[in-house]
């Protein structure tokens, strides 16, 4: 991209209600950032490598759960599979990405999907609920992007660094929990996505015992049944109760 | 170079790999991928429920089992968060009442 075309980005209104929905959020993902950044150090990993790690992964989720493989040195393979099974849940948010930004260069594609995270994927999801593309997505997309991208590095950065002064003790990664549970909350519209919601924790906890994390597949698998389970029967009772109502006013 | 950074970039390396793999799978191909409607309709259920699943072990678990007493910060936490978001519909503020909440219960009593 041109410098002259990554300005005129930034100045598109869009670029700037990315960045302004990506506030609230920010501020769980960094929490969450600190506390990666300290437990790599704390795992034994040279700072170095560390802030290699923060910067050229930027996978939260993937990286918490490799740090104790990485720490008692597990073969690479297994590394790789465990943040292979636990980035799954992205395989299937590309599917969505894909209608929106297909049209675009390939190196766009993978920029976008780069720098892609979950907090930026709910919020493009609630700004833009149908799937196709319009022109402010793309503005929209990096003014997320940029935001989420400094709120996870530089507090990622400051807890290698700062690693022995922070304890893990506090819990201040909890904030990155309450930060996804801020967006969930803000995603359950109607009865059939709280009930998706609801068979998607209890999948996720009664499968938490499988190896990989794939806990996680299960629980999605498991919500989109229950969706769409929840949809058809929501359709039926309409039809039904129309037919209802048809036949009440040919008998009168 | 020692053989443990060479571990370490190696691991890096292909974490970087698999991670953009994952998150750029399926915009890679360049052809019509058709898909069947009820798919479509399902996938839009698949970010919440891939989240609830990163969470729901978060909040609802300790050591690989379920949660078996009241006296865990982490339960009052999201009870007030949940309670500011249908107040108030901010995240940011959903984030600070539940650690407003969590913080004190969890260093202070170690709950």
């Amino acid at each position: 991209m041109s410098l002259s075309r990554l300005a005129a980005q930034l100045r598109q209104p869009a670029f700037r209600d990315g960045v302004v929905d990506l506030i609230g959020p920010a501020v769980g993902v960094g929490a969450w950032g600190l506390v990666t950044g300290v437990a790599m150090v704390k795992s034994g990993m040279s700072v170095w490598l560390a802030l290699l790690m923060s910067l050229v992964v930027y996978a939260g989720s993937a990286q918490l759960s490799v740090i104790p493989l990485l720490a008692v040195g597990a073969p690479l393979w297994v590394v790789w599979l465990t943040a292979t099974c636990v980035n799954l849940r992205f395989v299937i948010f590309s599917t969505l990405w894909r209608g929106y930004f297909q049209a675009q260069p390939l190196v766009q594609r993978l920029a976008i999907g780069y720098f892609s995270g979950d907090v930026i994927f709910v919020a493009f999801m609630k700004r833009f609920p149908r799937v196709e593309p319009a022109p402010e997505q793309l503005p929209y997309f990096w003014g997320a992007a940029s935001l989420n991208w400094l709120a996870w590095q530089i507090p990622s950065v400051a807890g290698i660094l700062l690693a022995n002064a922070i304890p893990l003790s506090w819990g201040l990664g909890f904030a990155g929990v309450l930060a996804i549970l801020g967006v969930l909350l803000s995603l359950l519209v109607d009865r059939a996505t709280g009930v998706a919601t609801a068979v998607a924790a209890a999948a996720a906890v009664a499968a938490w015992a499988l190896p990989l994390k794939l806990n996680i597949l299960v629980a999605v698998v498991a919500a989109v049944a229950a969706g769409l389970a929840m949809e058809s029967g929501e359709r039926h009772a309409r039809q039904n109760a129309l037919r209802r109502r048809a036949a009440g006013e040919q008998k009168r | 170079m020692s053989a443990e950074n060479l571990y370490g970039l190696a691991a890096i390396a292909g974490l970087a790999l698999v991670t953009l793999i994952a998150r750029t799978f399926f915009m890679l191909p360049e052809r019509e991928l058709p898909m069947p409607d009820w798919l479509k309709r399902g996938l839009k259920y698949a970010p919440l429920a891939a989240l609830t699943a990163v969470i729901a072990p978060e909040v609802l678990m300790t050591q690989g089992a379920l949660v078996n007493t009241l006296q865990d910060a982490r339960l009052p936490a999201v009870l007030c968060a949940c309670a500011y978001y249908f107040w108030r519909r901010g995240i940011l503020g959903t984030i600070v009442a539940g650690m407003a909440v969590y913080l004190p219960l969890h260093i202070g009593w170690g709950w």
